[in-house]
Formats: structure tokens, sequence, C-alpha cells
């Protein structure tokens, strides 16, 4: 029997009639962008060629997407049992997450008809972390439908293919565990060639580490972001006392985060830069204060099931890591002259694929054995009708 | 979840394949990738500022060579007008105004004329970046090259050049990425760059990198306002030359160390950063980058030895996942 089930529900919602509506706007400036170029609906210029199509969709959309690899991590590498609820449904807007990112990408590509150069004996150039990015990222989007499969299997029915899955499933949950590490640490590794372009309180040679470290602690912040907002959506228990053990996780890691990038801003001698670079001064300390928030929240173990500072804790490390990474690739980035402030096209196709990713995940959930059934007991008990409340979701 | 024998087993297990991986990681060698040497028959430019007139003949010249069509940035389209380098434009020259703009070649109260092109790095951040090797610096001569058929249009090498030279095109379904490329395609057949072979004061010159550099030196040591022979279109060509008194020159040559030097160098009266050359590092931005690539990846013994620690433990925690306990 299986541990997981769909909550079923209704599937036109107002929720997913607006996310909907959102993509399909998406699909139209997207329309325009291959008709009359890059330029006809994003504000890149020569002085800031990407905007936030990689900034966000890429670089933030990923990290944001890395629950499932954090929960895998802890649950099959570590061994942590007890988490074992909260991997699927972290896999499933990991998978969502990363295809879209990847979806992204296609479309900022220029030249996009050539992509598949990058995978090509004869045209990829190892010494690019573009090309390592590009091809791990590919590779993970894989891994992470594999890691899934079990999920369609149940659905169906296919019992034998599950127990054929179950046998090989060890060797794609390791690479899982694998890929993200070398591709979350590269999109700081990809910053260290732009050298002085980057403010200095930003660009250092540890940029893999941190962004490693922060798209970890963003992994574990969504899962809890998550759980709590399909808790409250779908009127499900809570799962705050599960939830309370992975803050440690984040304050941990995040710790770690702070201890090296001011030990790092000390031995560099860039301490004096933290208050007198004006506007982006302040870009940092925001930063700062949202990657401590958290640990000052959920350091006290006394507020750990505390499913409020739970969710405040978790949106701070998230909105902290996006900011870190916007700041990096656009707000931090420069050459004198030029300037980029995203057009509303450009907003509107990011949102468009958020509104699909949500879009997604609530259709994923309500149709396939991903969320683990409402019983205190641990007795499976399949859900045939989701309850009211669950066809009338708005947030 | 209680803590068995078995469990403490297996954690221990995946525990010491974790740091079996992490110490791989660590131990590897950290090979500090140095700055690339320059190629044996380095070509390239060297642009003085201080004889440079401001005709843009070289501008012209480098469309009709590189078969580009005129920008114009004022209303009525008469003139050729591009304000920098851009899809559309691959050489371009510009104009330093300070105070008055009394004196030629003066920081103060002066003015001064200052190319933009490709420098040819002799270590290129954009083919370090490019991922599907469409930037490619030539071997023997170190011409920085594009191949639009290869290229992706990623515009890594726009946002990591540090002299900001490649170019996009953002207003076309079809893009290409443009630089230039030291007019590669007429060097092949004996010819040398456009920009250099219509400047009619020699301010641009094509040649040996070595002989580039001997010029730029013999330049530092002569005396401003003393008359002085300076030939035309490439470096040894004093038959064609012309006679005119020396300059105060800047201290220093741009090009000679910058991002580990590049094959396009500069002289000037006016400090290069008021001329929107940037300061830089004689370390290459590429070296620091691909240290980092090498030593976590060199070989990929690395991330094997970390997903053999990663399968290990994998495979002890899944084994039993069908019947696992909550």
């Amino acid at each position: 029997m299986s541990k997981h089930a769909a909550i079923g529900g209704k599937l036109i919602t107002r929720t997913t009639v607006i996310c909907a509506a959102l993509f399909l706007v998406t699909m139209i400036l997207l329309g325009l962008r291959f008709m009359n170029g890059l330029g006809a609906v994003a504000n890149i210029n020569n002085g800031y060629p990407w905007g936030i199509w990689v900034a966000y969709d890429v670089v933030v959309g990923t990290a944001f997407a890395c629950g499932g690899y954090a929960m895998a991590l802890l649950v099959y590498i570590l061994n942590k049992g007890k988490y074992h609820p909260l991997v699927r449904p972290a896999l499933l807007a990991s998978m969502f997450g990363y295809s879209l990112g990847g979806f992204s990408v296609i479309f900022d590509l220029g030249r996009y008809w050539n992509f598949w150069h990058i995978m090509w004996p004869g045209y990829a150039n190892p010494n690019s972390v573009m090309f390592e990015v590009a091809l791990c990222v590919a590779c993970y989007c894989t891994v992470l439908w594999i890691e899934f499969t079990p999920a369609f299997a149940e659905k169906w029915g296919a019992a034998k293919h599950k127990h054929f899955l179950n046998r090989v499933l060890f060797v794609f949950i390791a690479l899982g565990c694998l890929l993200p590490t070398m591709h979350q640490s590269s999109l700081g590794t990809l910053l260290v060639v732009f050298g002085k372009l980057v403010h200095p309180l930003w660009q250092t040679s540890l940029l893999p580490l941190l962004f490693l470290l922060s798209a970890l602690s963003m992994g574990f912040s969504i899962v809890i972001f998550e759980a709590t907002l399909v808790t409250s959506a779908y009127k499900r228990p809570s799962e705050a006392r599960i939830l309370g053990f992975v803050t440690r996780y984040i304050v941990v890691l995040m710790s770690a985060y702070l201890v090296i990038r001011w030990g790092d801003l000390i031995i560099e001698g860039k301490l004096p830069l933290v208050f007198s670079s004006g506007g982006i001064s302040f870009m940092f300390l925001l930063e700062n204060a949202l990657f401590i928030l958290p640990i000052i929240l959920m350091g006290p173990k006394g507020n750990r099931e505390n499913e409020r500072l739970q969710f405040i804790a978790a949106l701070s490390m998230l909105v902290g890591g996006g900011l870190y990474r916007i700041d990096a690739y656009l707000v931090a980035y420069g050459r004198p002259g030029w300037h980029y402030f995203p057009s509303v096209g450009e907003m509107m196709v990011t949102f468009g694929i958020i509104a699909l990713e949500v879009l997604a995940y609530i259709v994923f959930v309500k149709k396939l054995p991903v969320l683990h059934p409402v019983s205190e007991t641990g007795e499976p008990r399949i859900v045939e009708r989701a309850p009211a409340a669950a066809a009338a979701t708005t947030k | 979840m209680s803590i068995n024998r078995r469990n403490f087993l297996k954690g221990a297990a995946a525990g010491g394949a974790a740091a079996a991986a992490c110490a791989a990681v660590a131990t590897s060698p950290a090979e500090a990738r140095e700055n690339k040497e320059m190629p044996p028959k380095a070509v390239g430019l060297l642009y003085d500022s201080t004889l440079c007139v401001g005709c843009k003949a070289c501008v012209v010249a480098c469309r009709e060579a590189n078969d580009m069509h005129p920008e114009f940035s004022t209303e009525e389209k008469i003139w050729d007008t591009p304000l920098d380098l851009s899809g559309y434009t691959l050489n371009v020259i510009k104009l330093y105004a300070e105070g008055t703009s009394d004196h030629k070649d003066q920081e103060e109260n002066g003015f001064a004329f200052i190319k933009k092109s490709c420098m040819h790095c002799v270590d290129p951040s954009c083919v370090s970046v490019c991922p599907v090797s469409a930037m490619q610096k030539d071997a023997e001569t170190g011409i920085v090259s594009h191949d639009p058929s290869a290229c992706i249009g990623c515009r890594y090498c726009v946002a990591s050049c540090p002299f900001g030279v490649p170019r996009f095109q953002y207003d076309t379904p079809t893009p290409r990425i443009q630089k230039c490329q030291m007019c590669k395609h007429r060097q092949a057949v004996g010819k040398i760059p456009a920009c250099a072979e219509v400047c009619p004061t020699g301010a641009t010159l094509f040649g040996p990198v070595t002989a580039l550099r001997e010029e730029t030196e013999r330049r530092h040591t002569l005396t401003p306002g003393q008359p002085n022979l300076f030939p035309r279109k490439t470096v040894d060509n004093l038959a064609d030359g012309h006679e005119k008194p020396v300059a105060h020159y800047q201290p220093s040559t741009y090009g000679l160390t910058e991002m580990g030097g590049t094959q396009m160098m500069l002289l000037s009266g006016v400090p290069f950063q008021k001329l929107g050359y940037p300061e830089l590092d004689a370390k290459s931005n590429a070296s620091s980058s691909e240290t980092i690539q090498h030593t976590l990846y060199k070989g990929m013994v690395a991330p094997a030895a970390v997903l053999g620690g990663l399968i290990y433990a994998a495979h002890k925690h899944t084994k039993h996942d069908g019947r696992d306990e909550e």
C-alpha cells in the first residue's frame, strides 16, 4: 500500500484559472520575443546582457527548487527517515522549478536553435562554468523526473515497474544529491570571471561555497514554506513538529554561511565597504538581516515548533537568498553608463512562469499520490474527496 | 525512529563515505591556472591617442571591411554616428572633453580621442566562458574570433568582458554577437586590418606584438615637444611616416599587464580611466575562474568520489524503503 495519496478535488478553481491566465499572457509575450528579438520584451542591453530571466528564473528559481535536493540529502544520505513525508512534495516542487528554469533558459538564449551545441563534444567547452551549469541542470531535470516516477507508477498501478524502480532508484537519488551540489555552487562560480564588474562585497572566490550553503538553506525553507501553505490551503493537520526539526538545518547552514562570508570580508580587508558603499551597502545589510532573522527565530528550541515563526523564518531565508542572488547578478553588477530595470513585459513573463509552476503543482497533488494521507496514526487513508475548502483555495 | 544497532551502523557507514568524499575534494591538488602566455606569432594594434585626429576614417573602413551598415544617432539620418560599440559597430572613436576643451591630450581643459575595439586579450574571458567554443583564440596569431554558427546567444561573453567589447543584437529574432576580429579575413589574403590601413596619422598601427611593444617603449623615452618620425599603417613602415612633435604621454602603456596583457595597446596623454578604460588587475579573470573549475572538476575525480559515497549511502538507506517505518 502506498504511503502517498492524491488529495483529489476540483481542478478548476479561482487559483488555477488565475495561474492559467497569467501563463497565457506569458505565451503571448514570448511570441513577441521570438518574432522581434529579446529587446522587444526585455530591457536587457549590452551593459546588462542578463536580466531577470537569468537572475530570477534560473538562478533564484533553481535555488527555490532545492527542496528536493535538501530533503533527499537528509532522508536518503543522512538517513533521517522521519522526514520521509516531506520528500515527495519537495521533489515535485523541485521538478517544476528546475524544468521551468530550463525552459526559461531556452527563451533567454538569443540563438536557441543551437542549444544542443552545449552538450555536443565538438562544441562543448569544459572550461566554461556555463557549460557545467547547463549540462548539470539538464541532467538534474531528468533525474528529478525519474525520482518522481514512483508517483506515476503508483497512480497507474504499475506495481512491477515500481518494484524495478525501487531497485535502481538509489542511483538516481545519489545523482540527485550530487548534481545540485555541483551546479548550485557553480551558479556562484559563474560570477567569479566578472572580476571587478561585481561589487567587492559580493565578489569572492568563495562564491561557490556561499551559493551552495544558501541554496541548501533555501531548499529547507521552501519545504517549510510549501508545507505550511498546503496545510492551510487544504486544511490538513499541522506539520509544525516535523518542520521544527528541519529549521535546525537552516540555523546551522546559515550560521556557517555568515561566518564564512564575514570572515572573508575581514580577511580581504573589505569590512569598511560594508557601510561606505551607499545604496549597495543597504542591499548588503538587508540581505544579511534577512539571513540573521531565521537564526534568531529558530535558534531557541522553544520557538521551533511555532508555525508562525517557522513560516516567517523560512520566508526571510527565501527572500534573503533570492535577494543575495539578484544583488550578485544584477544590483552589484554593472558598468559605468549602463542601467537596467526589468520591463513590465519581462516581469510578466517571470510571473507567468511562476504561475505555471503553481498550477502544475496543484494539478499534481490533486491527481497524483504526492502528499501523505491525512492521518495521525500513520495508517494510510486515501482521501476520496478533498474537503470543500480545497476547491475554494484562493491563496 | 529509534536508534538501534542497525541504524547506527548505517549512519556510521554513510558518515564514513561522506567524510571520504569530502576528503577527496579537499585534498585534490589545487592546480592554480596561471595567466596564459602570449602566442608565438601574436599580432596586434597600437593606438596612440596623441596622434589621432578624430577623423573616424577607421570607423568607416571597419564597416566596409566587415560589411556592416551605418548606425544613426541623429534625427536626420545623414551621417554614420555610432555612439559606442554595438551589435552593428565593431570599432568606434570617442571624444574625451573636459572644461574648456582647449588643449589636445590634456586632462584638464583639454580633449582627446580614444578608440574602442577588441583588445584581443592574451587570456580572454570571452573564450574561457563561452560554453560552446564559439569564441576562439588563434594559437598562432592570438586573434580572438567569434563563430556565429556555433553561438547559442547566451551572452556570457558580453557580461564577462572587462572592456565591454562583445555586443549582442537585441532587435532581431536571429541575433549575433559582434566583435572586432582584427580583420582576420583581410589578414588571410595578406592585407592588414582596415582601421590601421586607412589611418592618416598612424594613430592605429598594425604589427607583431613584440614590435608594437618596442615601439611603445621607444615613445616613452622620447622628449615631449621634440619632433619625431611616426610610422603609418604598420609599425615598421617609417618610409610612409610623418614628423610630428611628441606629446606628453601617460607613464604607462595600457594593455601591457591589464588582464594578463592584451594584443592591442594604447598610448595616451590623458589617464586611461578618463577615456573609459578600467583599472584592471594583472591576473586574468579567466585564470581565477578556471582555477576554481579545474580544482573541483579536474578529471571529474572529486565528483566521482562524492557520487560513490552518495550511491553507497543512498543504497544503504533505500534498501528497505518499501517497508520502512515512519
